[in-house]
């Protein structure tokens, strides 16, 4: 129970987190289809959010309300990458490519799950977030090929992104448990297939990954050790919420 | 005593919030009606989008419409993701209904999405296929946004989900 609890929050925590960053374009995107994809994606991710801590309230979690908006930094599962502010636009959009397919990887494992009702939600997900990925994948090959400047800028962002990212595959207390039970295949089986996955991408977008002697994964945030940023980006997302909590929308 | 049947042609009368000439049966998104002895009727519901807002709205429209039928006793409405929508499950007549609204009906993708069957879509007002896609993403969550070089206008799409 604890295992599959862990797995949810640390699910359902990155949907709101980088949901909310991805919101932060709404009003400032650098085209208009640009500004409706964020906002679109982050719609997306937020409602994703919603139905798992929906699921972890049936097992004994508080309201999904009060999952989403009264927990401090230090109670959120999310990883690095998803908390840091949304930086410029080249920064924003390799996270969310790179995120996107973590996460589209990780609902296809999670469709085999023996959890019949993650199972019936990962079916749904993986749907909605295809398109998340096929953004993130054509602006890369587009921004990466287009010219020296937007190849720069996207490269920088890959250099920025990457130890973040390698964040998200910080393994739980719990691994052996979730493939015991299959529940889940674990973080290392992830991080491999998502390696495949975008290792080509890259290529085809003209970026360069990191030398593997500079990858340090950005560890802790799924322990509820977390970058300075998270705190005053959950203190402005919930502001409006803690003013009445028990008020009716 | 209250049939399955009964609540469907009711609930055909329930539109789409968002989308008022599609029924939300031909949508494809009324998943299970359980009528007990006592005429107490359940509905659930699947979304569309984990994320649309009109997910409460529609709760509500389909709870209003069944308490009106004689005889009913208590009614639950709930949603339920245990049947997954995808755009395949919308009816022949519902894609009909679609076009009436000027948006382009999803074509039928068996359960595999890439960018291609996203931009080889008719123009909903001239029925040319000389369209490019602009945007997978439009002013909601299921609709993507395109343009047809034949007439010259814009046009939206209800998308295609896997």
């Amino acid at each position: 129970m604890q295992a599959l609890k862990e797995l949810l929050y640390k699910m359902a925590d990155d949907q709101l987190i980088i949901g909310h960053r991805n919101s932060e374009w709404t009003g400032l995107g650098p085209i208009l289809e640009e500004d409706i994809a964020f906002s679109s994606m982050a719609q997306d991710k937020i409602g994703q959010a919603q139905a798992l801590y929906k699921l972890l309230h049936t097992m004994g979690e508080q309201e999904p309300d009060v999952l989403g908006f009264m927990r401090n930094a230090e109670q959120m599962h999310c990883c690095h990458l998803v908390e840091v502010p949304i930086s410029n636009y080249a920064f924003s959009l390799m996270r969310n490519f790179l995120h996107s397919h973590a996460e589209l990887i990780r609902f296809e494992m999670l469709t085999g799950s023996i959890c019949q009702p993650l199972a019936n939600i990962a079916k749904k997900y993986r749907g909605e977030i295809k398109y998340h990925v096929m953004h993130g994948s054509t602006w890369l090959k587009q921004l990466g090929n287009a010219n020296e400047d937007s190849n720069q800028k996207m490269q920088q962002a890959l250099a920025g992104c990457w130890n973040l990212a390698l964040g998200i595959f910080e393994p739980s207390p719990y691994e052996t448990d979730l493939q015991k039970e299959n529940i889940f295949e674990g973080e290392t089986a992830l991080k491999d297939r998502w390696l495949e996955t975008i290792s080509p991408i890259i290529g085809k977008a003209s970026l360069k990954l990191p030398p593997h002697n500079e990858w340090t994964p950005a560890f802790g945030g799924r322990t509820g050790n977390h970058t300075l940023h998270l705190q005053p980006m959950l203190d402005e997302m919930t502001e409006v919420y803690k003013i009445d909590p028990s008020a009716e929308w | 005593m209250l049939t399955k049947p009964q609540i469907l042609e009711a609930l055909t009368e329930v539109m789409d919030p968002e989308i008022p000439t599609i029924s939300l049966v031909d949508l494809g998104i009324v998943t299970g009606i359980e009528i007990n002895e006592i005429n107490d009727v359940s509905v659930t519901l699947t979304p569309t989008f984990s994320g649309c807002p009109a997910l409460q709205v529609m709760e509500d429209l389909v709870r209003a419409k069944v308490q009106t039928l004689k005889g009913v006793g208590k009614v639950k409405v709930e949603t339920s993701f245990d049947i997954q929508w995808n755009s395949d499950m919308i009816t022949d007549h519902g894609r009909q209904m679609l076009l009436k609204h000027g948006l382009a009906p999803p074509p039928k993708h068996h359960g595999y999405i890439e960018l291609d069957i996203l931009s080889d879509v008719a123009c909903p007002q001239c029925g040319s296929r000389n369209t490019d896609m602009r945007s997978p993403f439009g002013p909601t969550l299921c609709r993507s946004l395109h343009y047809c070089k034949n007439c010259l206008q814009g046009f939206e799409q209800f998308k295609p989900v896997a």
